[in-house]
Formats: C-alpha cells, structure tokens, sequence
C-alpha cells in the first residue's frame, strides 16, 4: 500500500528557521527518508514553495482563477498532480480544464524540491 | 531543533501580527513592545512544558495583553493580582483563542504597523531602523551592527523616531481602500530601501549585508501574504528574490564587487530565482504593469540567461522602455542605456546618457558606466576623468576599488606599446 505523508507547519515560523534550523530539520528528516530509500520504499518527495507563489483555481462552469492559498476548512484534501509546465499559467490552464463543470478547488503550487523517489508504482 | 530554537522562531514568526494587534489596543509603541516582552517571556516558562500553542500570536496577544492590564491594576494597587494560575490555564482553552481574537482586523494591524514605521516624516534610515527594531525585532546592537554606527547612536535614531510618530497622529480606525492602496506602497517603497541598504550599502566597509536583505525578503513575503492580490506586491518581492539570488556571486574572495558580466551563474541560488520567476509570472497574469513588475521582469531576463552573452538585451532595452514611461528618471534611462551599449554599441549608449549629466552629476554608477563606454570608444583621456569622478562619489571601498580596476586598465592600454 503506498501511503501520502502530507507536511503542515505554520509558514511565519518556518519561514523564521535559520538556514542552520531548516538544514537540521532536513538532515533529521532524511535519516528517516534514507533507511526507506534504500529498501526501495520511497516514493517521490516534494517541498513546495511558499504560499504566496500559489494561485487556487475553483472550479464550476467557468472555474475562477484566485491568487492566493486555499483557505477554506470545510473541503479536505483528497489528491494532487505533479505536472511539467513552462509557467504557471500553464499549469492554472492544466487546473482549470480538469475543473470545468465540476465543484470543489485546485491549489496551483510551484515545487521548490523535487525528489523522484525509488518506490515501484 | 531545541526548545530555544522553535520558541526563538515561532517568536519571530509571530511578532508582526503580535506587535500589531498590542498596538491597536494600546495605541503606544514601546507599550505595544513591552507586553509583548512580557508575553515572551511567560511563554518561555510555560510553552517548554505545555508544548507549542496552536497558534502562537494569538496566544502572545492574549497574554501580552493580559500581563500588560494587569501591570495597570497593580500600579493603582486598587485590586488584588491575578493569579498566574489564569494565565498558565491558556494553553488549554487555546483553541478558542483565534476566535475570539478578531482575525480580520489582523492585516490591517499589521498594515498600520508597517506603516507607521515609514511615516513620511521620518528620514529613510530611520524608517528602515524602526521597522527591523519593532517589525523584525532585532535588537538596536544587531541593526546598529548592520548599518555600522555605535550601538547608542542607533538608540538614539530608534527613540527620536518613535518620538516623532507618538507626536504624529496616526489614525487607528479601519482604513478606506485608497489610504489601504497609499500604506501598501509607502510600505512597499520602505521594504524596497532596506532590501538596497543591505544590497549596496550605502557607506562603511561591508558592500554587501546580507541579514538586510533578508529581513527585507520576510518583510516582502509578510505585505504579500496580507495582500496576495496584489501584482506589484507579487512584483517587489519577486525582484528582491532574483536580485538576491546573484549575492553568492556579487564578491569575489577578496571582497572586490563582480559585475554581472563576469559573474559565475552556477553561484546564483537557483531556488530564489525559481520563487521569483514564479511569482513575476503570477503578477503578469493581471496584465496591470506596474514598476515593480517591470524590474522584477528585468531581473527576470538576466536570471534566464546561463551565461552573460546570452541575455536578451532587446527585451531588457524594451523593458527599460517601458519603465522609463511608467516613471521617469535619469537612473532608467541610464540602466537602459547599458542595454543600448550591448545592442547598438558604446556610441549610441553614450549619447543617450550625455543629456543625463546634469541630473546625474553626483551619481557615483553614471560616472562608472560614462568611463566604460568612453574607454570602449578608445577616448581614454576623458574615460579616466570619468573614472575619477567616479572613486570620489564612491559610498564603499568595494566601490571604489572596482573602478580603480578600471582606472588601472585605462592607464595600461593608452601607455605606449
């Protein structure tokens, strides 16, 4: 079974480490990360950007393009996409023809560090 | 992380909404500041043990608040203390806490935070200090540090500053929308000043301080997130980001300034570039230029290039193009004209910024791009006067140590074979 472990922190305290604070949670993370790596059970890894560079699409007849994260509470989140796009309009375009005619909202994020992963699928 | 650490960054984290609310219940800065110095220092004794709070500003709020009220009581010895007992039982009743702290008023404390630390009275470096004091919260040694002047002369800038804005009116009610659009950009025009104190300081041996840069880059980062609508918001924090992304490649080892020429790009910090690229792409999706926008574009089209004789020129001469019609000034038109240089030659360079000699006669990069493109023409009498006038405008050693490289190089070429 391949299971998603979704990261959430508050970004004024994060975006307060030093770069030595950042590089101790990452080195403590990645002892963890490297035993399941090198048994083949890491999958992709991605640390995105702050969410002042994300933009929410949501979706309805004709989905409405929002600056900014999304904020609301009452909707959970239940998948994403990685995809390749030359600029973010791209990917608002990508978002916002999976979102034509249906309900719910995508959150556009540019990925800061991507990792493939060994994980088989 | 120890426990220091978390708490030291959550305390940062929290401080400009914390500072900002304190401020509007007791409408005095250095009030403001002191409860939030109690609160911290309640949190230090209880957050070890109880665990972080959920949300750690409104915790301080709440509790500076408190600590502050009750300092008050005790002063007028009229009512007996509050046992600490009330405070310590917070963290349990916490998750109410944001609730009840009105959370929409959060951006425009901060808002009226930011922006009374850029009051138009005050003198830049004054507004600059009194934001990374009471915004940023570094201490008056780390900024005088920074803008390297005594620790008491820094003092002194910070309380004649705060003086001024206690005798200033500033008004505390919600603001309209047009006086809301009037602080974003005198906050934005502060946050842009302190990013190009620490990007080209302004005298003293360091040319380069980074730790302005950076706290300028939060601060960006912090107007952004209370207006993340805003393209030329998007825009400014873009540029300090591309901008920022070449310090590791702006010195050489021996501290002497690298032009973007010559620089190594494998230095440049390609996540920067990466967030900034993304986020110029995500103001230019408005179609609502602004100047923001356009020098972020600019740095945008050198961030793009992977070697130096690979920049479009043409675009950044377009772009300069535009700024120059968006809001004119001499130093524009002077960065335009480097791009004239590469794309038409040093004539045609030298003729557009010849008209600029009087407005730009005491302006140390006017002397230094004049010597350039003079020495490129073989004119090297008039080069080297350039490049004279240049070393005596210099604000830094770096600066001045550059253009002697010039300078030597002049002398060098125009001597007899």
């Amino acid at each position: 079974m391949l299971y998603a472990i979704l990261c959430y922190h508050d970004e004024d305290v994060v975006g307060a480490w030093t770069k030595a604070d950042d590089d101790a949670v990452l080195a403590k993370r990645a002892a963890v990360t490297g035993k399941l790596a090198a048994q083949g059970r890491l999958g992709p890894v991605a640390r995105l950007m702050p969410t002042s560079a994300a933009v929410t699409i949501r979706s309805g007849g004709e989905p409405l393009v929002i600056d900014g994260p999304f904020a609301e509470t009452k909707e959970q989140l239940l998948g994403f996409y990685l995809v390749d796009c030359a600029s973010l309009e791209e990917a608002i375009e990508v978002a916002r023809e999976m979102g034509r005619g249906e309900s719910g909202a995508f959150e556009v994020r540019p990925v800061r560090l991507f990792r493939p992963g060994v994980a088989p699928a | 992380m120890n426990d220091i650490a978390w708490i030291d960054a959550a305390f940062r984290g929290a401080r400009p909404q914390a500072i900002g609310a304190l401020l509007r219940y007791f409408r005095d800065l250095d009030q403001a500041e002191e409860a939030f110095q109690e609160a911290c220092l309640r949190a230090l004794k209880h957050w070890p043990v109880n665990g972080p709070p959920r949300d750690p500003a409104a915790w301080l709020i709440l509790v500076g608040r408190n600590t502050a009220l009750d300092d008050v009581r005790r002063r007028n010895k009229s009512q007996p203390l509050p046992p600490d007992k009330l405070i310590s039982d917070l963290g349990d009743a916490e998750s109410d806490l944001a609730e009840r702290l009105d959370s929409s008023r959060y951006r425009d404390d901060m808002l009226r935070l930011l922006f009374i630390c850029c009051h138009p009275e005050l003198p830049a470096t004054q507004q600059i200090a009194l934001a990374l004091r009471v915004v940023s919260g570094l201490t008056v040694n780390e900024i005088a540090h920074a803008f390297l002047v005594s620790e008491s002369a820094m003092e002194q800038r910070i309380t004649r500053a705060k003086r001024h804005i206690a005798a200033a009116k500033v008004p505390y009610e919600t603001p309209g929308a047009v006086e809301r659009a009037e602080r974003v950009a005198a906050v934005a025009a502060m946050i842009y000043l302190l990013f190009n104190e620490g990007y080209s300081a302004s005298g003293g041996d360091a040319h380069i301080r980074l730790p302005l840069c950076e706290e300028a880059i939060r601060l960006a980062r912090l107007l952004l997130k209370l207006f993340p609508g805003e393209p030329e918001i998007m825009a400014l924090t873009a540029l300090l980001l591309l901008q920022h992304s070449r310090a590791p490649a702006r010195l050489d080892a021996d501290g002497a300034i690298v032009l973007l020429d010559d620089q190594d790009r494998r230095l440049w910090n390609r996540e920067l570039i990466a967030e900034g690229l993304a986020l110029v792409d995500k103001a230019l999706r408005h179609r609502r230029p602004g100047p923001y926008q356009i020098q972020a574009a600019i740095s945008g089209v050198h961030a793009h290039a992977a070697r130096a004789e690979d920049t479009d020129w043409a675009e950044i001469d377009q772009l300069y193009g535009v700024l120059e019609r968006l809001q004119p000034s001499p130093v524009v038109t002077l960065n335009r004209a480097v791009a004239v240089a590469k794309l038409h030659g040093p004539a045609a360079a030298l003729a557009i910024i010849e008209p600029l000699a009087p407005q730009l006669g005491g302006y140390f990069h006017f002397f230094g791009v004049k010597g350039g493109l003079l020495m490129q023409l073989g004119r090297a009498e008039e080069a080297r006067t350039a490049f004279d006038r240049a070393i005596a405008l210099a604000h830094t050693p770096a600066e001045a140590a550059h253009i002697r490289l010039h300078l030597d190089r002049v002398l060098k070429d125009s001597q007899p074979a």
